[in-house]
């Protein structure tokens, strides 16, 4: 009896899971775009509050991290191992990067009070309450997304250094850079809605 | 049994291209939120992230080179969220 490794059906399995993914960030998205529609000039009035160079960086940070991960893909089916690693490594630095962006955000947010159930919050206008408590849920869920991601690509790049991921058993590195990619992907909304509202 | 699977490798060159193209679609909506369209500047804003995201999707997440049941599947997803937040606007737009 043999046990066949079946490249396809642990894609598709990976891409079921992230539809299940984009349907939980798709929820909350739907509530923004509700209560936005209800206190359209509170959350333009929010959005300034928040640090668009802190968005700006935070993007690119991940688009790049994005580059490097789908390179170590090609770069581990090119049998570069070296090259592998140090491209998850620089991934993994990025993850770090924006990890530590996110900290000072939120530290400065909390410092001016804008945090969930503040008093500046809950006896200010409501509109600008919905605002950053969807500000916070999903970013803060996003974050702990970006955290489960790096856990992922350091399991898989300690695969790679110990050759249990090769070239033919690549589907556990496939996997984790479909993870991460579904945390940029999720970023690439999340920056405009809330950083850059008009 | 398909050791020789259908596994296209992406060449760094075509993953920088995408990454350059994410980039300067980043700066364009960053300049563009600077511009005031009115009621145009959320769905321009997120058509440009769309377009970003089928980037993502099609060359990093190699969505372009799968096959059938992963593109289909993805389809349907895509189609779920559009009637969750659709349907959800046919009620909320009508009670406020």
């Amino acid at each position: 009896m043999s046990t066949r490794y079946d490249t396809t059906g642990i894609k598709v399995g990976m891409w079921i899971f992230l539809y299940s993914e984009i349907i939980l960030f798709g929820g909350l998205f739907v509530l923004y775009a509700v209560y936005f529609y209800r206190f359209p000039e509170f959350f333009v009035e929010g959005g300034k509050e928040l640090n668009r160079l802190f968005g700006a960086a935070n993007t690119i940070v991940l688009l790049i991290s994005s580059f490097t991960v789908a390179s170590s893909i090609t770069a581990l089916q090119l049998g570069k191992k070296k090259l592998t690693i140090g491209l998850l490594a620089f991934s993994l630095g990025c993850g770090l990067i924006f990890l530590i962006n996110k900290y000072f955000e939120w530290g400065a947010k909390f410092h001016h009070g804008i945090y969930p159930n503040s008093d500046k919050l809950v006896e200010g206008e409501p509109g600008i309450n919905i605002f950053f408590g969807l500000y916070y849920v999903i970013t803060g869920l996003h974050g702990l997304h970006v955290i489960i991601g790096m856990v992922l690509l350091a399991i898989s790049l300690v695969m790679v250094v110990k050759d249990i991921i090769t070239p033919q058993r690549i589907a556990m590195l496939d996997n984790s850079g479909l993870y991460w990619h579904l945390v940029d992907l999720i970023w690439i909304f999340v920056f405009p809605l809330f950083y850059l509202v008009l | 049994m398909d050791e020789h699977e259908s596994h296209h490798i992406l060449s760094y060159g075509t993953l920088a291209a995408v990454l350059a193209a994410l980039l300067v679609l980043t700066v364009v909506t960053i300049g563009v939120s600077y511009v005031d369209l009115g009621f145009f500047n959320v769905p321009l804003a997120l058509l440009i992230a769309s377009t970003k995201a089928t980037l993502v999707l099609l060359f990093f997440m190699h969505l372009k080179y799968e096959g059938q049941v992963i593109t289909w599947s993805f389809i349907g997803a895509v189609l779920f969220l559009a009637i969750m937040i659709t349907f959800t606007f046919w009620d909320v737009a009508f009670r406020y």
